[in-house]
């Protein structure tokens, strides 16, 4: 039999045509992704380390003191007077307030990130220009590996939450149309086996996933050097292993909804959540511990993690059990439910 | 030959509607059977458990001498459906949708011969959301027949079509039935069922309350001529009963509608008694009997009145009678 007279082939062609035909989709699987790198790379590509400030008291040894700290690297100090000093304390803008003097006193919060660092770094400097002499004489070298920027840890994220919604999107959205078009129904009365149109779903997924992460992993090294470590063979499985996991997200809540308003409630449901807990933006190790469990269940936590250790620390597929296992158990899981459910009229 | 479609006992019900109550019909090979009935009458049910797509609660269905049980992917491969409102993808060209249509079936004709049936060989590389209404249905019975079936499924293939487009659909039904073809089709249009059909089953509320050829039908009512006649001031239907020649009269939406046998002979008397009780005729046309009239003959009401007393009821809170309608309520809103 020619490969046209294929009933698999034909509704593979189909999704294919509905992607390349239709512009708007085009942009959100493509271009989307490559305008949120570039803007977000924008921001975050060359920034000098943050100084953070200091504010002195005024008072007679102020303006030494202030001399001192400024010399420090990362700190800047700011003149204020006690009431002026504790409100920038209290806005965030200073990160510690120092009144100089025989015995120094200090005004922070602990729980602010830096403060009890600037704290030390400060009495430090007020010591030495008190005419303490410092025994040791360290050296540093400075190191800022690629790998390590922001955009680096952003690429694979962004990358993992195109594929998601892509997947639940793609699948979810095109299968309820098709049912509210009455076409499922449609095809129901032909002999076509009802596995080859879910098959055409998901095998068109693999795909597309495929061409979305190689397109963004050149577009990652053109556009900010980031040369993936890891091989391309342990990229393409974690990438094959997501779309299985998101269409299948995407056929299950595809299998019930009987029109679009229930179904894209639905599916806001199930990838907005992903989108914050899951580590796109910022890793999802910020969540409290007793989180942690139902977060790293999520496929796109299991897809991030696995991309990060493929992209920047060369680690291979095999060596990720625990992320290749979360995103082949959602896969099955979702596949044998939504069979079961899966209505066709 | 067993016929191509024998239906006993057949039931179904939803929730709290009866939507088939008991119909019965034989449907023999080579015809054009149509299923008559206003909306919510139980056409579209019945169609759709003939397809297979939906289960009787109760009764046998036999398609080509075959039960659905078990021979659903042969019985399948041997029809032909065509379902109101399915809207094929947008974005696929007519020769795309029927070859997709195409490779489902074990057997099929080619492409181009299928285009070539329903009249859109020129239209074969336009897109689905660019062809006109009567285009799109007629791609949907090219999407039918693709598999050279022997029995199609037509279920109101015409509505919302223009005249024009609906008589070039009428055209194509009719080369598929000289090509020995059985169809069933359901519409609730009277007239397109006198010029398409062989035989017909009249449905209201679920049960089949007529059934037999157009001429047969319209002969039950005793009188193959209608006069629709109304006057100034008006008069009682005992007068309009009492002219000699008038077989019934009916009341209708403006007057009254007799059945007569020969216009030329009641016309004169009938103007004749109105002018002896001092009236004037306000309305007064003449035309051969229809199934339009013999619906009017069997529920005291036409197709339309129908209609529209029942979507007056549904305003006010009566429960819907047909699953159609219940769906739609339902927020078919894609």
């Amino acid at each position: 039999m020619k490969l046209s007279d294929q009933p698999l082939f034909q509704l593979f062609l189909v999704r294919a045509r509905e992607l390349w035909r239709e512009p708007g989709v085009l942009f959100w699987v493509f271009g989307f992704p490559i305008l949120l790198a570039v803007a977000l790379g924008l921001a975050f590509r060359h920034r000098p380390p943050e100084r953070q400030i200091v504010a002195v008291v005024q008072g007679a040894d102020a303006s030494a003191a202030a001399a001192a700290i400024g010399a420090l690297e990362g700190l800047e100090a700011r003149l204020a007077d006690r009431a002026g000093a504790l409100e920038m304390l209290r806005t965030g803008q200073a990160v510690v307030v120092v009144e100089p003097g025989a015995a120094p006193r200090f005004t922070l919060d602990p729980t602010r990130p830096g403060s009890r660092l600037a704290q030390t770094a400060v009495l430090d400097a007020l010591e030495r220009a008190a005419g303490r002499e410092d025994r040791l004489q360290p050296s540093e070298e400075t190191v800022t590996a690629p790998g390590r920027r922001y955009i680096d840890f952003l690429l694979p994220g962004l990358l993992g939450m195109n594929l998601m919604s892509g997947g639940v999107w793609g699948v979810g959205w095109a299968l309820v149309l098709m049912r509210t078009r009455k076409l499922l129904k449609r095809f129901a009365a032909t002999p076509m086996r009802r596995s080859d149109l879910l098959l055409s779903f998901v095998l068109f997924r693999v795909v597309i996933s495929l061409v979305e992460a190689l397109f963004l992993v050149l577009f990652g090294i053109v556009a900010f050097g980031l040369w993936p470590r890891g091989g391309a063979a342990s990229l393409g499985g974690l990438v094959v292993l997501s779309a299985l996991a998101f269409a299948g997200v995407g056929l299950l809540i595809a299998s019930r909804a009987q029109n679009a308003q229930s179904a894209a409630g639905l599916m806001n449901l199930v990838t907005l959540p992903m989108f914050l807990l899951s580590g796109v933006f910022f890793s999802a190790g910020n969540f409290p511990d007793w989180m942690q469990p139902a977060v790293k269940a999520l496929p796109l936590t299991a897809l991030n993690d696995g991309l990060r250790a493929v992209m920047l620390d060369g680690r291979s597929l095999a060596e990720l059990p625990l992320e290749t296992g979360i995103l082949l158990a959602w896969g099955a899981g979702s596949f044998a439910v939504a069979l079961r459910v899966f209505r066709w009229t | 030959m067993v016929p191509a479609i024998r239906l006993r006992g057949l039931v179904k019900r939803f929730e709290d509607v009866v939507a088939v109550d008991g119909v019965d019909l034989e449907v023999e090979r080579g015809i054009c059977f149509g299923v008559l009935g206003p909306n919510g009458a139980g056409k579209t049910t019945t169609v759709e458990i003939l397809e297979g797509l939906q289960r009787p609660t109760s009764g046998d269905v036999e398609l080509l001498g075959m039960s659905w049980n078990g021979r659903a992917a042969e019985l399948r491969a041997r029809i032909g459906v065509q379902l109101q409102e399915t809207e094929l993808y947008d974005k696929l060209s007519v020769a795309e949708t029927i070859r997709l249509f195409r490779s489902f079936y074990p057997r099929r004709i080619d492409v181009a011969e299928a285009m070539a049936q329903v009249d859109l060989v020129e239209k074969r590389d336009a897109w689905v959301e660019k062809l006109s209404g009567g285009q799109k249905q007629r791609l949907a019975i090219a999407c039918a027949l693709v598999s050279d079936p022997e029995l199609f499924f037509l279920d109101e293939p015409t509505t919302g079509l223009d005249p024009a487009a609906r008589r070039s659909l009428w055209e194509i039904i009719r080369g598929m039935r000289s090509r020995g073809r059985t169809i069933l089709l359901t519409t609730h249009y009277m007239e397109e069922a006198e010029k398409l059909c062989d035989r017909v089953a009249i449905l209201r509320r679920g049960r089949v309350i007529a059934l037999g050829t157009p001429r047969e039908l319209i002969a039950t009512l005793g009188a193959e001529e209608i006069i629709e006649v109304a006057s100034e001031p008006a008069l009682p239907a005992d007068v309009y009963a009492a002219v000699p020649g008038v077989v019934a009269c009916l009341p209708d939406a403006a007057g009254f509608r007799l059945s007569v046998h020969e216009v030329h002979e009641t016309l004169p008397r009938l103007v004749d008694a109105l002018r002896t009780r001092g009236a004037r005729p306000s309305r007064l046309n003449t035309r051969t009997a229809t199934l339009d009239d013999v619906f009017v003959e069997l529920t005291g009401k036409s197709i339309g009145e129908e209609e529209a007393a029942d979507r007056k009821a549904r305003a006010a809170g009566a429960p819907a009678r047909g699953w159609k309608r219940r769906t739609r309520e339902a927020g078919d809103a894609g």
